[in-house]
């Protein structure tokens, strides 16, 4: 028996690495002027306008620093400085930083995948008391910008005892509305029957989410999984009110942020240490670069 | 019906109150419910406790000031400052962002070579941090040695003091965060491109339309929805700027770049105004939600009167 999972979650969900890029318009023949389409010449200056920072980020991690002091400044470095980077790696906790960071990341987004899938399977196939009257709450919740709800949770967090540990970036993460909803909608479209059939023959209720539901539920669970990584990973304003006196418990954003007050003007370790704090994302990026597109359009359109 | 199922195999009433769907739901949910209650339930309710307090963040003594903080707003020339120059920011972002995003869009969504690499090039900056985008952009923006003044020097302009001239903060703070924000936008754009159906246009081609009547009768009005959401979208995020004014600008050069985020949290968490700032922050906050939460009822009402929604 197989059954058809419709991504309904992600309507119009993208996926940039199988499209081959279809035009909406209907093609016309017309005089060609060009060697090759006219979209190009718009397509080419933008692509490269938005490579030029990471690009020269890249080319000034490469630099001596007398390079970086040029000007006209220095797009290719005639050798390349790899000691750049050992060198970063020597003046500031980067391994540290970035282990923090790893830690952090990889607990709330397992923690993420495992929680909202329980309270959204609950949410979507259970029926029990205050039902409606929570989701509407929880959801609610989405509405309030950070700033309001960040004084407070700070005084929560500093009451439990977790300012300045790893825990203060963990625990209030642990699971979120965003991911709630998202599997809500996604398992509310799943065919109910397999469910029912397993439920006469007596599967619980958990049996049944690990061993049905989950599997498929393949695809919005990777989309929730590459977001919150995006979002913990790339996290400024919490680390930055709850880390104050401990750089060892600093994130890589942190440690990039402080790294950057101490060493303003030796652009070359700079951007070395921005490069190295930027590529793990920029990897996990290409690597699911569909989820990341489906998870922004999910988001977009049912935000 | 569960009820019935659960009577198959457990008789007893305590196993039938256990295995009872009330049970089993609230099992489910509730370590879901207990850290969102916690984390963000009871601080919406209790920065609003704050809004009305003398408070600070480390003395537990707090006391009741009524309105006061919410007085204080409007006769505070921070406030003021810092609302301005929102207002700025988002008229400069919100605009400039979306319409790049469509026109890339567009683009995006034609079927030529190299059309992967140019998507990969517009979206790979939602990968990069804000403080990454920070670093990136001030040495981009450098005075001395920075490439934009270099490149802006061979069609004979500049060179500009971008961060460091109280002229250029802001025009250079939207530039950093349009290139931040793009690929997020193309990508909604495009999704919605695609998801026009091709047997509109077919038929609009029939009928004689032209590509350019084509798209502006029958592919811009189904991405209606999609514009009004990252109009609504970008409003939000552009008033509640933070990350590359602390970062890059720290509001300055005088206070040209000062936002409400960065205001709060100077109030709540540093020494800058003064202790026991905390309650003043929050009721800066409450205000800046309920102006948020009222721009998004009015984009979405306005928005909705000029919106066609395909099914």
């Amino acid at each position: 028996m197989t059954i058809a999972v419709t991504d309904r979650a992600a309507p119009a969900a993208i996926d940039p690495a199988t499209l081959p890029g279809e035009t909406g318009m209907v093609e016309r023949p017309r005089a060609r002027w060009l060697p090759f389409s006219p979209w190009h010449l718009l397509l080419m200056p933008a692509a490269l306008l938005m490579l030029l920072p990471l690009v020269w980020m890249v080319a000034t991690s490469l630099e001596t620093l007398a390079q970086t002091r040029h000007f006209p400044p220095i797009l290719w470095p005639g050798e390349f400085q790899w000691s750049n980077y050992p060198e970063t790696l020597r003046a500031a906790p980067f391994t540290r930083w970035f282990w923090n960071t790893t830690v952090v990341t990889t607990v709330v987004v397992a923690s993420n995948l495992l929680l909202c899938s329980l309270a959204a399977y609950a949410f979507a196939r259970i029926r029990f008391w205050g039902k409606q009257v929570t989701y509407f709450l929880l959801l609610a919740t989405l509405m309030v910008p950070l700033q309001v709800v960040l004084i407070p949770t700070f005084l929560i967090v500093k009451r439990i005892g977790l300012l300045d540990h790893l825990g203060a970036l963990i625990v209030p993460n642990l699971a979120n509305v965003f991911g709630i909803f998202m599997l809500t909608q996604f398992f509310r479209t799943l065919p109910i029957e397999l469910e029912e059939a397993a439920r006469i023959d007596g599967a619980s209720r958990l049996k049944i989410l690990f061993t049905i539901v989950l599997p498929l539920s393949m695809p919005a669970l990777a989309t929730l999984a590459v977001i919150q990584f995006l979002w913990t990973w790339n996290d400024f304003l919490w680390p930055l009110v709850t880390i104050i006196n401990n750089t060892d418990a600093f994130t890589i954003q942190l440690g990039l942020q402080n790294f950057q007050g101490a060493h303003a003007t030796d652009w070359n370790l700079l951007m070395a240490g921005n490069v190295m704090a930027t590529l793990p994302m920029l990897i996990l990026f290409l690597a699911a670069q569909r989820w990341f597109v489906r998870g922004i359009a999910t988001q977009g359109l049912k935000g | 019906m569960a009820t019935a199922a659960a009577s198959v195999r457990s008789p007893g009433p305590l196993r039938r109150v256990v295995a009872s769907d009330h049970v089993a739901g609230w099992l489910f949910v509730a370590p879901s419910v207990f850290l969102i209650v916690l984390f963000g339930l009871i601080p919406v309710i209790w920065g609003f406790v704050l809004s009305l307090q003398k408070a600070g963040l480390i003395s537990p003594n707090r006391p009741f000031t009524g309105l006061a903080n919410y007085q204080h707003i409007a006769s505070d020339p921070l406030a003021r400052t810092a609302a301005v120059n929102a207002v700025y920011y988002s008229f400069l972002f919100v605009p400039l962002s979306i319409v790049l995003a469509l026109f890339l869009a567009i683009a995006l969504n034609q079927k030529i070579h190299l059309i992967r690499f140019y998507r990969l090039a517009v979206f790979i900056p939602v990968a990069v941090s804000t403080i990454a985008t920070g670093i990136m952009f001030l040495w981009l923006f450098d005075k001395e040695f920075g490439l934009a003044n270099f490149l802006f020097s061979k069609v004979g302009l500049g060179p500009f003091g971008y961060f460091d001239s109280p002229q250029g903060a802001m025009p250079a703070l939207v530039v950093m965060t349009v290139w931040g924000w793009l690929g997020f936008d193309t990508i909604v754009f495009l999704a919605a491109l695609q998801g026009v159906p091709a047997e509109l246009i077919e038929a609009a081609a029939v009928d004689g339309a032209g590509r350019w009547s084509q798209f502006r009768n029958v592919v811009l009005p189904l991405l209606g929805p999609a514009t009004l959401l990252l109009v609504v979208w970008s409003t939000i995020s552009a008033l509640q700027l933070f990350d590359e004014v602390y970062f890059v600008t720290k509001g300055g050069p005088l206070n040209r770049t000062f936002v409400p985020v960065f205001y709060i949290y100077r109030l709540a968490f540093t020494t800058s105004y003064g202790f026991s700032k905390a309650g003043y922050a929050a009721a800066l906050a409450y205000v800046l939600f309920l102006v948020i939460l009222v721009l998004t009822l009015i984009q979405f009402w306005l928005g909705n009167r000029a919106v066609h929604y395909s099914s």
